[in-house]
């Protein structure tokens, strides 16, 4: 199999080992990751221990014991469409002060004016697809591909917890001051990420998410 | 009353760790926990304690502690030299430490992370349901300095039962299984042959996230980059540099490079004691064990 594609597919997603615990779905976009995700959520396949979506795919880690890569991918190759009622999350509006430090140079990379960057941030319908980067960090996608722009060519040190930030087809609230490289429009007062609340994370995946615009 | 032990050097690197936080991926939350979590195990039950007590994890020795208590405590991992209350004491053994005695945590003669597990486990105020420290995801209690004070818990098994768990020594090249994939698409035919053609070196470039080799560079078949996918421990990730990056406990939940292949959970915790300048095998192994 060296050099070729690893795995079975079923035309539309290719299922790969990925170890001896899990495989690695394929999928066409972030829709597909998310449909197959609120599907297997809601009905897991026998064995499965945890899902974790990302951009284009789907790991599947599943109990040895239980069930085989084979096995599992003939469940998984089964979900050909993709159940999207599973996927109709709740809502979370957030409130956003867009101050932030990037917003001339997003108006200036994109040729819109600071109003517009912010209409069109705010206007976005978003959904939360994935974590990653750090905990509660969730991609949201979404964004108005007139805001798609690269991250900076140098990371900041440091972002603040709360801020909203845009790069490529995402944009993000941080959930804790850390390094980034994402390109700030504004920041929220609202806490995405919280231990010591019964669900941390406020943005899990499949979670719809408005932008508002703070009133002074 | 509450048993403590106080930390008087803490070494290079010693962390709290269990064994962490599992199914929490989806969140951004890694498993974390001890890197070599079957010497965590082992010195859990040498002192009678459930597996998953939080103890310590020393990176490289250097680690002197204090009980305030009759407590016992084993150490385990790496074979290093041990001092308890003054005199000399073997690893993989239950020790006992009077009110007032030391422990001492020499360097590792081979491998890199030794595990001190005390009867009761380490009572540090849990984070999402786990003691570890996971250095990446920034949760669980702080690196340890020197002043710390410990919590020793109440919650055992039962008395220590054996005076020795014997354990075979450190190997001096290493060879850990993986099974390919899954991005071998994104090397040519013959990278992973290189792969388990010679030994790679560990660099300097090692904590608790993975361990950065060098070696026969993987040469890619396809340019650009992965969008964010999730990832494993043991994943053997690659970036443009062709040299692979293995990951262990503290990895990312997502990476941008393609992973050639994966480590076994069997060879993980031989992984985690890899140490700088060593060199490393790796050898094809079957999918289903």
């Amino acid at each position: 199999m060296t050099g070729r594609a690893m795995g079975v597919h079923n035309g539309r997603w290719r299922v790969a080992p990925y170890g001896r615990r899990a495989v690695l779905v394929d999928l066409d976009g972030q829709e597909d990751v998310l449909g197959l995700h609120g599907a297997l959520d809601h009905e897991p396949p026998e064995g499965v221990v945890e899902l974790v979506p990302a951009a284009r795919t789907l790991l599947v880690r599943f109990d040895p014991e239980r069930t085989s890569h084979e096995r599992l991918a003939d469940d998984l190759l089964r979900h050909s469409t993709v159940d999207v009622s599973a996927r109709a999350g709740r809502e979370v509006v957030i409130e956003v002060r867009y101050d932030g430090e990037d917003l001339a140079e997003v108006a200036e990379c994109t040729g819109l004016s600071v109003a517009e960057v912010v209409t069109r941030h705010e206007q976005g319908g978003y959904v939360a697809a994935f974590c990653g980067f750090a905990p509660g960090f969730a991609y949201l996608t979404g964004l108005d591909p007139a805001l798609h722009v690269p991250r900076r060519a140098t990371p900041r040190t440091r972002v603040p917890a709360g801020a909203v930030a845009i790069a490529g087809e995402y944009t993000a609230v941080y959930p804790n001051s850390s390094p980034g490289g994402w390109r700030l429009l504004g920041h929220t007062g609202h806490p995405v990420w919280d231990v010591e609340r019964a669900r941390p994370n406020l943005l899990t995946p499949g979670t719809r998410v408005r932008f508002t615009r703070a009133r002074r | 009353m509450t048993a403590k032990l106080e930390v008087l050097k803490p070494g290079p690197f010693t962390t709290v760790q269990d064994l962490g936080r599992p199914g929490l991926a989806a969140i951004g939350v890694g498993r974390s926990g001890a890197a070599d979590r079957g010497a965590l195990r082992l010195a859990n039950r040498l002192v009678g304690n459930p597996e998953g007590h939080a103890a310590l994890e020393s990176t490289l020795g250097g680690l002197a502690l204090r009980a305030s208590e009759t407590v016992t405590v084993a150490v385990t991992g790496a074979p290093c030299p041990i001092t308890a209350g003054g005199r000399a004491a073997g690893p993989n053994a239950p020790i006992v430490l009077r009110p007032g005695d030391g422990l001492e945590i020499g360097t590792p003669e081979r491998g890199l992370r030794c595990y001190v597990a005390v009867r009761g486990g380490l009572d540090v105020a849990p984070v999402l349901g786990a003691r570890a420290t996971d250095t990446l995801g920034k949760l669980g209690p702080p690196p340890l300095v020197a002043g710390t004070t410990l919590p020793v818990g109440q919650v055992t098994l039962g008395p220590p039962t054996v005076d020795l768990a014997p354990r075979p020594g450190l190997p001096a090249e290493p060879c850990l299984r993986i099974t390919p994939g899954p991005r071998l698409d994104w090397f040519t035919a013959d990278a992973l042959a290189t792969l388990v053609s010679r030994p790679y070196t560990v660099t300097s470039d090692v904590d608790r996230v993975g361990v950065r080799l060098t070696g026969p560079p993987l040469a890619r078949a396809r340019e650009g980059e992965l969008p964010p996918e999730a990832c494993v421990p043991g994943a053997l990730q690659v970036p443009p540099s062709g040299t692979p990056i293995l990951f262990l406990a503290d990895h990312p939940v997502t990476g941008g490079y393609p992973v050639i292949g994966v480590v076994g959970e069997e060879d993980l915790d031989l992984a985690a004691q890899l140490r700088p300048g060593i060199p490393v095998r790796f050898a094809l192994s079957r999918l289903t064990a």
